[in-house]
This record gives C-alpha cells, structure tokens and sequence, in this order.
C-alpha cells in the first residue's frame, strides 16, 4: 500500500490551490470548442490533438533553436490560428450541412490523422522541454505554488479575458456572435459568414495554441497527450452549455478541483473517473448545462 | 432478375468463406481472415444502435470488454469444472452487456445527438478507469486466459490450427448479419428507422422511442460482448488497454462509417478494406509504434465524411444506378 499523505487542512488546501491553476487551463482548452460549437453547432473531436500539435510546436522551438515555451508562444498561436483556419476551409466548410455522423466523423478523422502523423514523426516517447525560463515554486503561507502552472493559469486567464473582450466588444466579435445566433440573417447584414467561420476555427484553435504553450512548460509531450485533456475539455464545456464561453471558465474551474478533489478524498487514480461521473451527473441533470442558454 | 442477384452474392461469398480456409493452409491469411470477420461481426453489431437506430455510441469497448472479461473471469475459476466453459462465458458475457447497456442506456438516452457521442466516451472512460484499478480482475496487468488441453470445440481453444476459430468467427459474422437483416425487415426495423431520421416525429406517431433505443442497445452490446470473448479465447490475454479503450470504439465506428453506415454490406465491406490495408502498411512501411495505417485510416474518414458520407456502399450504389 502507498502511503497517501494524511487529510489535512493543509493539504486539502494545497489541493484546492493546484486545482484552481490547472482548472483555469481546462477552462481556456474548453472556451475554444465553446467557440466552436456555438459558432456552427459541430463538435471539434480533434480539439486535444490541435493541444498536442500546440505542444509539439513549443517542444521543437525549443529543441531546436532553444526558444523557451512563453517566448514562442506567438509562433504557436499564430501556426494553431492557421491550423484551425484550414480545418474550417480545408474540411469543415465540406460538411456544414451533411448528417451528424459526416459531422462526428470528419473531425474525428482528422483526430486519428494528426495522433499517428505525430507518432509517425516524432515517436511515442514523452518528451520534456528542460530548463524552462520559469521554474521552481513559491511559498505562500506554508502553501507551494509551482511557478510554471502559476504562469500558466495567470496566462490563460488573460487569453480567457482577451477572447471575451473580443467577443464583446470588438466589431468583429459582433459579427460572429450575429453569425452564431442565425446564419443566414448575418449574411443578410453583409456579413461573411465563411470568413467568420474560418476565423471561429482559428481562434477556437489559438487558445488551444496558448493551453498548449503554457502547458508544455511543465507537462510531458506525447502524441496522446491531446486525448486526457480534450476529454476534460468536453467535460468543462457541458456544464457551462456548449457555445457558452464565459460559462466554461467556471466549469473548467470546477473541473480542475474535482478532479483534485475526487483524487485527494476518493482515490488519485480514480480521479477522472470521479469527474466524468460528475459530468454525466450534470448533463442528465441539465442537459442545456448549468448556466444554459438554450 | 435483381431480387435474385442479391442472395446469389451473398451466398456466393459464403461460400468462398467457407472454402477459404481449405485453400489458405497457412495461419497468416487464416489469421488476416478472422480479424476481419471479428471487425465485420462489431462493426455490424455497432450499425445496429448507430446505423440503424442513430444513436452514435463511441465507448462500444465497454461491451466489448464486458464479454472478454466475463467469459476469461469465468475460465479462471477451476472449482466450476465444465461449467466455466467460455462458451457459457459468452452467453453470460453478452447476458451482462446487454443488462450494463439498459444500466448505461437509461441514462445516457436522455441525450441526443453530440452530447450523446460524448456522454458514451465518458461512460467508456469511467469504466476502464474502474478495471484498471480493479484488482479482482488483474487490474492493469491484465488476466491470461488459462490454457486447456486439447484443442476441442468444448474447450473453445485451438493451439495446433486456426481452422475452427476461423468458422466460429464466420458462424460470429453471420449470426450478426442475421439478426441485423431480420431486424432491418422487421417492425422494429422501421421504429429504428424512424428514431434515427426524426425522434420527434417518431415519438409523435406513438413509438415508445425511449424503450426502442433501449432495444438497439442491448441487441448490439450482447453481439459486440460476444466478439469480446471471441478475442480473449483467441488471443489468450486481456488488459483494459487492448479491450478497454477508447481507440477501439473508434475503430469499430471507422470500420462500419468507411464501408457503410446503416447498410447491411458496409460493415463488412469496411472490415474487408480497412483490416488488410493495416497489414499492408504494416509489412511494407514496417517498424513498430509508427502508426502509419492509422494516418491512411484518418485521411480515409476524412475523405468519406467529405465526399460520400453514405461510405463506400453510397459509391457503389451511386455507380450501379448510373449504368
């Protein structure tokens, strides 16, 4: 038997805390396929592989040209941007109007293209990026904060707000919510809603660029590495209901604390089980999710 | 003339089933031939909730694992004697899949169409989570299926030919070809049918939708259970990461979506590419962890989502309608 630390305040505390950081990076990995779904109403099942390609992406900037994760973040997110804009016109654009199954499928396809292109290339083995230019952990009120999550859930939450901002506020934003509430009336307002398709891909795409930066300052590199997290990320998007992006940043918090939760009170290797049980809980509960808006 | 040219096929290509092993004395397209026949049987099993009743399940393993592990727990139990027979294993595994599917379905049911797909990944994730740490079934290490001696039909193990697991697979495949065609003609057919293109309408009409989908997916969990134990009897060991995962509910889908989703002949068809176009890439393109038949298989699905989501049984029909 493993010794588990005993329950203390302390620890339950600690938990919470790491919860907390991991949880507002779910939150912004689950905001673009919010996005994305409320844009177009199609699930983006290659959302943890777009993670991985992120990932791999901070992984070689660095391996090759010594690039810290932060300080290639742009390139990231501008090659996720790109990769999201050519799903939509290369794939999705295709399918817009086909049967559900064509729906499920295509990008599904693309997940199984992207995972064995990746272990095609680079191998199965779980890659670090060493000697990060974050590193370490702080103290606080005998609490341990690691550094690189403390950056990485700082970072997300400022993506989180950047993309609310932009949803809300800018012209274009506009234009894509008119888009995502009726198609056919946007275009009649002379919006191009090709383009703001292309563009909800790319953005969904971006933040998974940012999770991917961040995350790969601290977490393994492997081409299954999307599979974990675009679970969680379905997960987070439910309770918030699918296209509700502000909603997914509360859920993605939840998640992250049940499953540390789940792990410290039940068993750490149940722990995602513990969080699909809530997920499947919650959606028979309230199908439209929790703060649903339709 | 063309009522008749369907059943000549069809038992046409039975035929040359059966006579196949005859000709191909060697265990590799013996072997090549079974896992077709395995995909074929799941993916038919799987058409029957998903092609038919469309409710598109993508944590089919968990049946799959039911009926390997029920008929392998079983087998390990010595005291029993002749009652730990697999083949009683099977029955009981695919007793259980279709009572864990009623557990599955009741809730899972309430949901449609995307939240339905993910919902059964979750319920896929939660229970090979629970196997792995579930240490009165071998936990992550995973059970050995017990070696019995002889080779006999009683015993449902062959250590000296393929030959009988090759019929048993086959007599699989058409069993779950049998039950799919007569429910495609049966009143139940039409309920599916009717689910699948408006539930809404369906339920407006009188069907009593719910217990309908309950049906599919019992029928089809209890047939994929029975391929479970198929495997475990064939390959002599399971763990939740080779009856469990989520990349074989995948597979089964890609096989019945490439071949023909709702189509009698397209999980067949499906099986019949996809499995020998694995060993291809993987004889010729070789090395072990490059999973370059799956980037063909993620093309292929993209390709056939794009151009002819009917799969490759629309192309076909589309063909012979034209000429």
């Amino acid at each position: 038997m493993v010794q588990y630390p005993s329950m203390t305040a302390e620890v339950l505390l600690q938990g919470i805390l790491s919860g907390l950081l991991m949880g507002l990076v779910y939150a912004l990995i689950a905001a673009g396929l919010s996005l994305i779904f409320g844009l177009m109403e199609i699930v983006n099942f290659a959302h943890g592989e777009f993670l991985m390609v992120a990932m791999f992406t901070s992984y070689w900037a660095w391996a090759l040209w010594r690039l810290d994760p932060l300080l290639s973040l742009p390139l990231t997110v501008c090659l996720l941007f790109a990769l999201g804009a050519a799903t939509y016109w290369g794939l999705i654009r295709w399918i817009l109007d086909a049967p559900m199954l064509a729906q499920i499928f295509a990008t599904f396809g693309l997940a199984v293209f992207l995972r064995s292109t990746a272990q095609a290339l680079w191998g199965v083995d779980f890659l670090v990026v060493k000697n990060p230019l974050v590193e370490g952990r702080v103290s606080v009120a005998g609490l341990f904060l690691g550094l690189p999550q403390l950056v990485a859930s700082v970072g997300s939450l400022a993506a989180f707000a950047g993309l609310h901002w932009f949803i809300s506020r800018t012209e274009t934003g506009l234009a894509l919510q008119a888009t995502a509430q009726d198609r056919q009336a946007a275009s009649l307002m002379g919006i191009d809603t090709q383009r703001m398709f292309a563009l909800g891909w790319g953005i969904g795409a971006g933040c998974v660029g940012v999770a991917g930066a961040l995350l790969s300052m601290f977490f393994y590199i492997f081409p299954e590495v999307g599979v974990t997290f675009s679970l969680l990320a379905y997960v987070a998007v439910a309770p918030g209901g699918f296209g509700n992006v502000p909603g997914t940043l509360v859920a993605g918090v939840v998640v992250g604390l049940v499953e540390v939760l789940g792990g410290l009170l039940i068993a750490p290797a149940l722990k995602y089980a513990v969080v699909f049980a809530i997920y499947l809980v919650v959606v028979l509960w309230r199908p439209q999710g929790l703060f649903g808006r339709f | 003339m063309r009522s008749l040219l369907g059943p000549l096929a069809a038992f046409g290509l039975l035929g040359a089933a059966l006579a196949f092993p005859l000709v191909f004395t060697l265990p590799y397209p013996r072997d090549v031939m079974i896992r077709i026949f395995l995909y074929a049987m799941l993916a038919t099993a799987w058409n029957v909730l998903a092609g038919y009743c469309g409710q598109i399940s993508l944590g089919h393993a968990v049946f799959f694992g039911t009926g390997a592990y029920s008929s392998t727990v079983l087998l390990r139990q010595d005291w029993l004697g002749v009652w730990a027979s697999p083949w009683i294993g099977m029955a009981l595994g695919a007793l259980l899949a279709a009572l864990l599917s009623q557990v599955i379905g009741f809730p899972v049911f309430r949901l449609r169409g995307h939240y339905f797909a993910i919902a059964t990944i979750a319920v896929g994730e939660i229970v090979q989570t629970v196997v792995i740490n579930w240490d009165a079934v071998g936990g992550a290490r995973g059970l050995f299926v017990p070696i019995k001696r002889p080779d006999s039909l009683a015993n449902f193990q062959f250590h000296e030919s393929k030959q009988t697991y090759y019929y048993i697979a086959l007599a699989l495949l058409v069993l779950a070809v049998g039950i799919s065609r007569w429910i495609v003609r049966s009143r139940t057919g039409y309920y599916f049918r009717a689910i699948r293109e408006d539930q809404d309408a369906a339920a407006a009409l009188g069907i009593p939708v719910a217990r309908y989908k309950q049906r599919a997916m019992a029928i089809s969990a209890a047939l994929t259970a029975m391929g479970g134990t198929f495997y475990a009897q064939y390959v002599f060991f399971i763990d939740p990461e080779s009856v469990l995962p989520l990349s074989l509910s995948i597979l089964v889908c890609l096989v019945a979506v490439l071949g023909g989703v709702g189509t009698l002949w397209g999980p067949i068809l499906g099986a019949a590419i996809l499995v020998p176009l694995g060993e291809v890439t993987r004889v010729q393109l070789g090395g072990t962890g490059k999973a370059l038949d799956l980037v063909i298989y993620g093309l292929l699905i993209m390709v056939v989502s794009v151009v002819q989501p009917g799969g490759i049984m629309a192309l076909l029909q589309r063909g012979s309608r034209r000429s």
